[in-house]
């Protein structure tokens, strides 16, 4: 039976048995998985625990696997970004995130499901085909990470890396019930990410708990020279979540609790602000004025430069390519044939909001909000240490329901967005049950603090019984 | 609104082929979003400046020194349309 | 006498310069030396667009490109960054073209150029830094063809792309142009002028004020003058013929000489430029000083110190000081002998001799010429002989001294020489007595008695001949 172990757990198995039987034991789940979240396993994911085991090392992560988001670039393994168009391309280089991992001696299981170039919220668009929530599996796992946090949360995989562009891992994690984490931009390098919106996105992890997540960090985070916006900053994760958050001074921004929000979900974030309380924490209310149009310049922001970082998909040095009497016209139908609906209308959007006569009206107009947006959190994180709110505004939808129409999916990221359009570092940890599905609790933190936002999770589920709940057929 | 030749003259810019009976359902669903897009015009961004980056970084910049390249065949691994070392697609005209 | 410029020709030119002294390329680590390479083996994720890839600019690439823009008088921009150019092309490999917008690096500059009526301002309006796209060839000809193979080796290679105001006037102004940018280029060691497609230029031209039309793929600025001279002509017969000029994009076909239209669906282009939000912006304006003392000598600086420091009159200086490698050539050959004669033998002499074979100075050396001019101040061959050697080196090869003895070159030598053997036998009988007898070294003195008399002007091997042949 799957079950979730953290990773001292997986080390404490390790040390009884070896890396090379829990990775065993870890593929046997996948195989047997009731939720889907892997796109493909690592063949050599054996081959490198068996190494790991006549090393001995005890770096950090040794022996502890991993599951991938199909966005990084693995060495030797199929990226594809859940899209046909990638079908069959394999990376003849690994991401910086991926080369820190097997320098720590992490496994790398397989990759993960995900929505196609990382456009959804619900995994949906993965063009093999949905991920599905191990807690309810008519329901969506949420996305774009969806398969990695349904790999995590069925207990296929002890940790996993997902990219969250505008809640990307974060929302997956709320509905699966899980742990994921949004660094600050510019924390983690994006070398060997397939870009959706540079400007906005992280890599980030998932875990079953505040502790893996922090861990999983201190070896992905830190500067990288192959990607310009990466910050020369040494932090120390894991030791920063063990000072207690007596004093703390918590912001509840009124718009996360609008009339919009599932009450059920309101009652579980109230009750996780009074357990802050007793913990010593004092909370009050404040305002980010521009989240109603965070949205607006999110999506118009993201899917401009997705236009772009989309183009080299042309048919003509990799993945799919189409026929064509020439050139123009195979790389129109390779795209054509390629992306799946969903890519095609952002990338449609992106090249219209940048387009001649449009730029200013809808993409510089965009920049100019997002200035607005992170003017709210630059004031409110001013006056408090950290705000906090639901993550998502309901449980994990059912499969099917939004997919038709994509403004009502869109809208789902209301309370997510704000964060990448402001940069800040921000946290989703189980805070109890709606209609028996998980819900999470965002916490934002100012710019590179996350020391803050680990330290409130860390406490929260400390002192809750949220994360020790399964879902069924999980131990 | 965008109307349905410009989902066509889009289409061509961003090179996603529209087949002329999908074009309507195309205009309509931007059209919907773009129509929520709108409600930006609301917002005063009088003497605002856009934020390109986060971050105040400036200059990153790496010395000028010769780092290891792919080989050919490296380069050529995702292709099975190539010759002689060259990648090879259809004319342009 | 004032050129009233007859036909009201105005012709603007974009030059791209590939930075190829640079080490590696614009945005990431990949060799530039990719010439005389196999397709394809000087790539990387970067420069290929691989999905996930990220550019980092290449500093060089940044100061070079400065170094460029002070050298043509223009200022360097507070705060500048990159854009994306969006465009879809077999050669581009990540659908956009990672350039300069708004912010190019430097700009309002001027180049002072000798014009058809004395000294010409042509104003430089801006230069900005790009990536170069790959390298395609065509299988077929461009419209019929039957497929395109791309190499990327080429991609992602240093570009500054200069843009000067239409204040040109001829397609010679054009050429000279050209060449003096080419010669600054070189004397600030970042353009190496002979590797292919190093220099690209794309040429606006109108005349009488009509609309302008845009030549692309002129590959040479050679091809530069060819190329406008064939435009200007066809937009005076179409007006000729009551026709009217229209914007638009031609292209240039070397192999024929002619422009031709290039109205497609494909021109109508549509860039999107956006801010590259894979890169920060540059804010490098606080080394224009440090940059500027090290801007070496450029070609017209050091054309005003031949003509003080050497005497040379301006005309040499100038013809000297148009190649940096003629002009460091010549400073070294001015190092041992008179650097006024020096000065006609290079710039005169050599140069001509060189350009007509289609040579450059780098197959001269600097002692067969300091050779050559020293005989001919010696009086020992006349300047036709010079001429002649000089010449004979670039056809066949050979040192200085052979070819003289060989074609029997030498001047009054024959004499002089001839009248120091006579003595030298007449005034040791003895030591010719005692070769005779069979001793070497006699004639070795005999030798050295000669060439003390003619102070040390003579060939040993050549007076050791003349004596045998005479005392026997």
């Amino acid at each position: 039976m799957p079950e979730w172990i953290n990773i001292s757990g997986i080390r404490e198995k390790i040390t009884d048995t070896s890396a090379e039987e829990v990775t065993l034991s870890h593929i046997d789940k996948i195989r047997n998985s009731r939720t889907y979240g892997f796109s493909a396993i690592n063949e050599k994911a054996v081959e490198q625990a068996k190494e790991i085991d006549s090393r001995k090392t005890d770096s950090p992560l040794a022996g502890v696997p991993i599951a991938i988001k199909d966005n990084i670039s693995t060495l030797g393994i199929p990226t594809t970004c859940s899209s046909k168009i990638l079908e069959g391309y394999v990376p003849p280089y690994n991401a910086h995130v991926i080369e820190r991992l097997v320098d720590a001696g992490a496994v790398i299981l397989g990759k993960t499901k995900m929505d196609e170039f990382a456009m959804g919220s619900s995994t949906e668009t993965c063009c093999e085909g949905p991920a599905l929530n191990p807690w309810d599996t008519e329901r969506v796992a949420g996305g774009s990470s969806g398969g990695s946090a349904a790999a995590v949360a069925s207990g296929e995989a002890p940790v996993a890396l997902g990219s969250d562009t505008g809640g990307s891992v974060r929302s997956p994690a709320s509905f699966c019930g899980i742990v994921a984490l949004k660094p600050t931009y510019g924390t983690v390098s994006r070398y060997g990410l397939i870009a959706y919106a540079n400007s906005l996105e992280q890599i980030g992890p998932m875990g079953t708990c505040v502790k893996d997540v922090a861990t999983v960090m201190d070896v992905i985070a830190g500067h990288d020279p192959r990607d310009s916006t990466s910050i020369k900053k040494d932090m120390n994760y894991s030791k920063s979540i063990e000072k207690d958050i007596n004093g703390m001074k918590i912001g509840i921004p009124e718009e996360y609790l609008s009339d919009g929000i599932n009450p059920e979900v309101q009652k579980c974030v109230w009750d996780a602000i009074h357990k802050m309380e007793d913990l010593g924490a004092t909370w009050k209310s404040v305002s980010l004025p521009h989240t109603k149009y965070a949205l607006s310049s999110y999506y118009i922001i993201a899917m401009s430069e997705a236009s772009s970082n989309l183009a080299r998909f042309d048919g003509t040095r990799y993945g799919l390519r189409a026929e064509g009497e020439n050139w123009h016209v195979m790389a129109s139908r390779t795209r054509a044939e390629g992306f799946g609906d969903e890519v095609k209308r952002r990338i449609l959007l992106g090249t219209y909001a940048l387009s001649a006569g449009y730029h200013d009206k809808y993409y510089l107009k965009a920049l100019k909000v997002r200035t607005l947006v992170k003017g709210d959190f630059d004031r409110a994180l001013s006056e408090t240490d950290v705000l906090m709110g639901p993550t998502m505004p309901d449980i994990a939808f059912k499969l099917g329901e939004k997919i038709k129409d994509p403004l009502s999916l869109y809208l789902t990221d209301v309370n997510t967005v704000p964060v990448n359009l402001a940069g800040v570092p921000s946290i989703s940890v189980p805070c109890g049950f709606a209609d028996k599905m998980p819900v999470g609790l965002q916490i934002i933190g100012r710019h590179f603090d996350e020391e803050s936002i680990l330290r409130a999770a860390y406490s929260f589920e400390q002192n809750t019984d949220h994360h020790k709940k399964r879902p069924e057929g999980v131990r | 609104m965008i109307t349905e030749e410009e989902v066509e003259h889009v289409g061509w810019l961003a090179r996603i082929e529209i087949d002329r009976s999908k074009s309507k359902e195309y205009a309509e669903q931007l059209n919907s979003v773009l129509d929520y897009f709108k409600q930006l015009d609301e917002v005063d961004t009088e003497g605002v400046e856009p934020t390109y980056h986060v971050e105040d970084l400036v200059n990153v910049l790496r010395p000028d020194t010769v780092t290891e390249s792919l080989t050919q065949e490296e380069a050529l691994q995702n292709t099975e349309h190539k010759k002689d070392g060259y990648f090879r697609a259809p004319g342009i005209m | 006498m004032a050129y009233n410029n007859p036909d009201g020709v105005m012709i603007g030119l974009e030059i791209h310069v590939q930075l190829n002294r640079l080490k590696t390329k614009m945005f990431c680590g990949c060799s530039t030396q990719y010439h005389n390479s196999q397709p394809n083996t000087h790539v990387c994720p970067v420069c290929m667009g691989l999905p996930g890839a990220l550019p980092v600019i290449n500093e060089g690439a940044v100061e070079a490109s400065m170094k460029v823009g002070l050298a043509l008088n223009c200022e360097v921009t507070d705060r500048t960054q990159f854009h994306r150019k969006n465009y879809y092309y077999p050669d581009l490999p990540k659908g956009y073209q990672v350039s300069q917008y708004d912010y190019p690096i430097v700009s309002n500059g001027k180049v002072v150029i000798e014009g058809e009526d004395g000294e010409l301002v042509v104003r430089i309006r801006r230069a900005h830094m790009e990536e170069d796209p790959g390298k395609m060839v065509h299988m077929g000809t461009i419209d019929k063809s039957r497929g395109t193979l791309i190499d990327y080796n080429r991609s992602g290679m240093a570009l500054l792309e200069i843009v000067t105001e239409p204040d040109l006037r001829s397609p010679k102004e054009a050429r000279r142009f050209l060449d003096k940018l080419r010669n600054i280029l070189e004397y600030l060691d970042v353009f190496d002028s002979n590797l292919e497609g190093s220099m690209r230029v794309d040429a606006n031209i109108s005349i009488g004020g009509g609309s302008r039309t845009e030549v692309k793929n002129i590959s040479s600025h050679k091809g530069a003058e060819r190329a406008l001279i064939y435009e200007i002509m066809r937009q005076k017969n179409l007006l000729r013929r009551g026709g009217v000029v229209t914007m638009e994009t031609r292209h240039f076909d070397e192999a024929r000489g002619v422009t031709t239209s290039m109205r497609t669906k494909e021109e109508e282009h549509d860039y999107r430029y956006f801010p590259e939000p894979d890169l920060v912006p540059l804010k490098v304006k606080d080394r224009t000083s440090r940059l500027l003392d090290t801007l070496p000598e450029l070609p017209d600086a050091r054309r005003d110190r031949f003509v003080s420091q050497y005497g040379v009159p301006e005309m040499h200086a100038k013809a000297l000081t148009s190649d940096i490698k003629v002009a460091d050539f010549y400073e070294m050959v001015a190092e041992k002998v008179d650097p006024k004669v020096a000065a006609t033998w290079v710039a005169d002499v050599l140069k001509g001799e060189l350009n007509y074979r289609d040579l450059t100075v780098k197959s001269f050396n600097v002692e067969d010429m300091v050779k050559i001019i020293q005989m001919v101040i010696d009086d020992r061959i006349t300047d036709r002989s010079g001429v002649e050697v000089i010449r004979t080196m670039l056809d066949s090869g050979g040192i200085p001294m052979d070819i003289v003895q060989q074609k029997g070159l030498m001047k009054a030598e024959d004499s002089v020489v001839s009248s120091a053997v006579d003595e030298a036998i007449k005034e040791n009988a003895a030591a010719v007595e005692d070769y005779m007898q069979g001793k070497e070294q006699s004639m070795n003195f005999l030798v050295g008695q000669v060439m003390k008399k003619t102070r040390g002007r003579a060939d040993p091997q050549t007076v050791r001949e003349m004596i045998i042949s005479r005392i026997k």
